[in-house]
């Protein structure tokens, strides 16, 4: 068992209520942050931390706090990203639902952190009974005078509400997110500006992931210098794993970053192994945007180093033999599972989610979708499988916002370590389409 | 139900009221995802033009402007439907899991399609994307809540029989 | 000031100037081609991708080059900035893809397109498209709309560039169409049925890149290569009264809004101008009004001769000999 810095009181019955919460040490950060410390101090605890935000991007949380604009007279905002929508991940709602008090404590250190008095968390519209519980628990810090004016005779002032979305993955990237939230659609902003120089109501603005903003309090009571010693290298701290697909154990793990894949996947601790007796064929490592893995190249790196759970070391190896950590969304496929018909799946995905404002996104997605669909359904021509490649390449790097990049990477990753499953597929459409029918002529071969 | 005459309870009007509280002056607009939710659960479960126009009347903004953002997001049904929405997420992890089989299941019981709504007016069948309910796939979302782990044949059926049993829960701002 | 170097002529402009107005100050093959940003119109441009460039350098003090191509019309120069829009192979391949992504949806039904000749999609695609299609999915189609009696919108043609959305915010009090829906199901709409009916609606039609709004009052009378445009004006008392003929022989066949070689407007007209003073004794005639010599539109042009004029611009090297020196 390693170290739980989110979720070491997250079974105890009634941890929801401020009453338990602050029985097990919860709102200790928030006396300690503005009764002892000064804002500027916060923000070098979570630098020293190493805290990288945890939506998926694993940029250093408090280098990004650090961006943010003070201009005299114009407020400032923190905004937490509870959009959480990317296929595979669920840690955020899990996390909210079960211990709604650990994020809004977080909400008020990282407020005081950034100067905001004004704070919104944007959860996704399809969580409105999560909103429900963060509103009461907001009752509660309001009635306990953790929220509101002069907040524990502190001097500091800060409101915080809760805002739903309306269905839109694309809400989770930030800009689109702002845009949401201030009631329109959410298409992407351009940058610059960055949302630290003009972001919500053109104004300062900070936007954390859940998980990025409830490992603040811990920092904060214990110090960064003692985050950073947990994890390895630049991946420090724990991380929570929404575990899913054919595994024994599916799930929300807190892991301390380095944990061994292999002991994430077959431990009993964590995933248990493969579900019904099979054998493990591909891992999406990250949420559905990042690449796909054989099981070969997830286990272990292509030099052959075991691989470990941190940013570093699942990203070894680039996009050739390597993926990324993402949201830390862990995606198993046993080997009854036809990577052709995923792939399509994660395609129509992002056809559906693209907002349509640039033309490389909002036309790609659709074509990739449907000649993927086609593949899928014993249409398919040989030359399909170097057009999807080319034309993830023409939507990468060449879109307004980062959703044409993370529809593409899949497409390119699926075709990358298992081209000769597309090739079956259009080469037998009989087979290939006949129910239950997978390739298994690659089980255990590197391609990379 | 017809919507000619949209008028909300004051309980709803209440509610929209807190929420355009939560911003600055001048940036009412930014509570319309909430209102049109408001809007929704009041309406049956869809909002028409006409609540939309009540909408952009509340917010002092232009109707275009509601029905751009109730287009733009896809929990917002602009067209009735039956008394429960069964919104089964169709995505990749349910996939590994039998999300397909669960929407077959239902279409074949509910003899209906994609998009359509039962003959009995109950169930209108409206796949969807990612839930953030992964580890418990196959899942479905009714209203406000999560029916998971819908894996097998007696599993939807335990499920459909619930549901003919249920009347939807006042919303919690109405109580 | 802030000096900028791209394709390798060096200029001086304003701070905060934009490449592509810097581009545009220097002018010729350095300009990025652009479809739905439009100088005239607040907030307009980083949508349709086409004018991406690659900033090698990106200020005197920082050197770095930036690492992802970038939307000229909405990034900002610094000083010492330096620029590749036509000698980049990048740029130009990125281009060429999404000129793509933008015609493979497209009906490239310009033969019965009231906007051929004046398509700033069909010269991109001239400019930069390939001569065969990779895409063999079913096209996207829409029914065809009327926005009240004046403007048709053939939603299958447009490309989203949110030029008139910008423009029934900016000019008109009461915007009642807009984006509807999302990705490539997108489309521009009024909801319910609805008429885009003030003064300064007609803006639409001459900001629209591409065929998807055009003028019913001209729909399907000529080719725009037939006739002959002129500048003229009248007192208007609801705008400049300043505009475009397009005549053949007596008759004004349509009025627009004058525009420069980018297709921006140089100040709006309202729709008395445009669409009730169809006769030449309404207007004062100026003259001439001068296009652009690469057009396809100057291919008919009065002002020079109609015999061996480049209909399509950027002929290989081999044919352009034989054409006269503009």
């Amino acid at each position: 068992m390693g170290l739980k810095i989110l979720t070491e009181h997250i079974n105890i019955p009634g941890i929801e209520t401020l009453e338990v919460y602050r029985k097990h040490g919860g709102y200790k950060s928030v006396e300690k942050a503005l009764k002892t410390m000064s804002p500027d101090e916060v923000v070098e605890e979570v630098k020293t931390s190493g805290l990288r935000g945890r939506g998926g991007a694993g940029f250093p949380a408090g280098m990004k706090w650090s961006f943010l604009a003070k201009p005299e007279g114009v407020p400032r905002y923190l905004v937490c990203n509870a959009d959480e929508s990317e296929p595979g991940t669920f840690k955020d709602r899990w996390y909210m639902e079960k211990n709604p008090h650990g994020l809004i404590e977080g909400m008020i250190t990282s407020s005081y952190a950034l100067g905001a008095n004004t704070s919104y968390i944007y959860i996704r519209g399809e969580l409105m009974f999560v909103l429900r519980i963060l509103e009461k628990a907001i009752a509660e810090a309001y009635a306990a005078g953790l929220l509101g004016k002069n907040i524990l005779g502190s001097g500091y002032d800060l409101d915080l509400h809760v805002a739903p979305g309306g269905g839109a993955y694309i809400c989770g990237e930030e800009t689109a997110l702002l845009e949401s939230l201030e009631g329109k659609r959410g298409n992407p902003r351009n940058k610059p500006p960055f949302p630290a120089v003009k972001g919500l109501f053109q104004s300062p603005t900070v936007v954390n992931n859940v998980e990025t903003i409830s490992s603040v309090p811990w920092i904060v009571n214990n110090g960064g210098a003692e985050y950073a010693k947990v994890g390895i290298g630049r991946s420090t701290g724990t991380k929570l794993i929404s575990a899913s697909g054919n595994i024994n154990n599916p799930g929300v793990y807190e892991i301390e970053l380095g944990v061994p894949v292999e002991e994430f996947i077959y431990s009993d601790e964590y995933c248990g192994g493969i579900w019904k007796g099979r054998q493990l064929k591909a891992v999406v490592p990250g949420g559905s945007s990042v690449p796909i893995l054989p099981a070969n190249l997830i286990l272990k790196t292509a030099e052959g180093e075991n691989r470990l759970m941190t940013y570093e070391s699942l990203s070894d190896g680039g996009f050739v033999s390597g993926s990324m950590m993402g949201s830390g969304a862990f995606i198993v496929f046993d080997d009854q599972q036809c990577i052709v018909r995923n792939t399509w799946n994660y395609s129509r995905f992002y056809h559906h989610e693209s907002c349509g404002q640039c033309s490389p996104c909002r036309e790609g997605t659709g074509w990739m979708e449907k000649v993927l669909h086609r593949i899928e359904h014993g249409h398919g021509h040989q030359q399909d499988i170097d057009l999807l490649v080319s034309v993830a390449k023409q939507i990468e790097g060449n879109t307004i916002c980062p959703l044409g990049d993370a529809a593409a990477w899949p497409v390119a990753a699926a075709i990358r370590h298992f081209r000769d499953e597309f090739e079956w597929h259009i080469k037998h459409p009989k087979e290939a389409t006949a129910p239950g029918a997978v390739y298994r002529g690659q089980l255990d071969t590197v391609t990379a | 139900m017809i919507q000619d005459e949209v008028k909300f309870s004051d309980a709803a009007l209440a509610e929209m009221q807190r929420y355009i509280s939560h911003y600055p002056e001048g940036r009412q607009k930014s509570a319309l995802l909430p209102l049109l939710h408001i809007a929704q659960a009041e309406l049956g479960g869809w909002v028409s033009p006409e609540a939309m126009d009540k909408i952009a009347e509340i917010l002092n903004i232009q109707p275009i402007e509601v029905y751009e953002v109730a287009t733009f997001y896809t929990m917002f049904n602009l067209k009735p439907v039956g008394k429960h929405v069964l919104e089964v997420c169709r995505t990749g992890p349910c996939c590994l899991r039998g999300a397909d089989e669960l929407i077959d299941t239902l279409k074949r019981k509910l003899n209906i399609e994609e998009g359509e709504t039962s003959a009995d007016g109950m169930f209108t069948l409206k796949p969807v994307e990612c839930l953030a309910s992964c580890g418990t796939g196959p899942m479905l979302q009714v209203r406000e809540l999560f029916y998971e782990n819908l894996d097998s044949e007696a599993r939807v059926d335990e499920f459909l029989a619930t549901m003919r049993q249920t009347e939807h829960e006042i919303p919690t701002w109405a109580k | 000031m802030a000096k900028v170097t791209i394709d390798g002529i060096e200029i001086e402009v304003e701070d905060g100037t934009t490449i592509l107005q810097a581009a545009r100050q220097i002018g010729g093959k350095v300009v990025p081609p652009a479809m739905c940003y439009y100088g005239p119109l607040k907030g307009s441009g980083g949508k349709c991708r086409v004018c991406l460039v690659k900033v090698t350098q990106g200020s005197a003090r920082d050197t770095r080059p930036m690492p992802k191509l970038v939307a000229s019309c909405i990034t900002q120069v610094q000083d010492g900035m330096v620029v590749e829009n036509s000698t980049n192979e990048d740029v130009l391949n990125a281009r060429k893809s999404i000129v793509e992504m933008l015609l493979i949806n497209h009906p490239l039904d310009c033969p019965v397109c009231d906007q051929a000749g004046e398509c700033s999609l069909q010269d991109l695609s001239y400019e930069h498209g390939v001569s065969a299609t990779r895409y063999e999915e079913e096209r996207r189609t829409f029914n065809k709309v009327d926005l009240g009696p004046y403007i048709q919108l053939h939603m299958t043609r447009c490309i989203l560039c949110y030029r008139c959305v910008y423009t029934a915010d900016q000019l008109t009090p009461e915007r009642v169409h807009g984006v509807l829906g999302r990705g490539d199901a997108a489309e521009i709409g009024t909801y319910i049925e609805n008429m885009v009916d003030n003064e300064f609606s007609g803006n639409v039609i001459d900001v629209c890149p591409v065929g998807a709004l055009t003028d019913k009052t001209w729909r399907f009378k000529n080719r725009v290569w037939f006739t002959k445009p002129l500048d003229a004006h009248r007192d208007c008392p609801t705008c400049s009264g300043k505009v475009t003929l397009w005549t053949r022989g007596e008759e004004v066949l349509r009025v627009t809004a004058r525009k420069d070689q980018y297709n921006e407007v140089e100040e709006f007209i309202c729709n008395t101008c445009r669409f009730d003073k169809k006769e030449t004794s309404d207007w004062t005639i100026e003259g001439p009004r001068h296009i652009d010599s690469s057009s396809v539109i100057s291919a008919n042009h009065y002002e020079l001769p109609v015999l061996n004029v480049p209909i399509v611009p950027n002929l290989p090297v081999s044919t352009k000999k034989n054409l006269p020196q503009e």
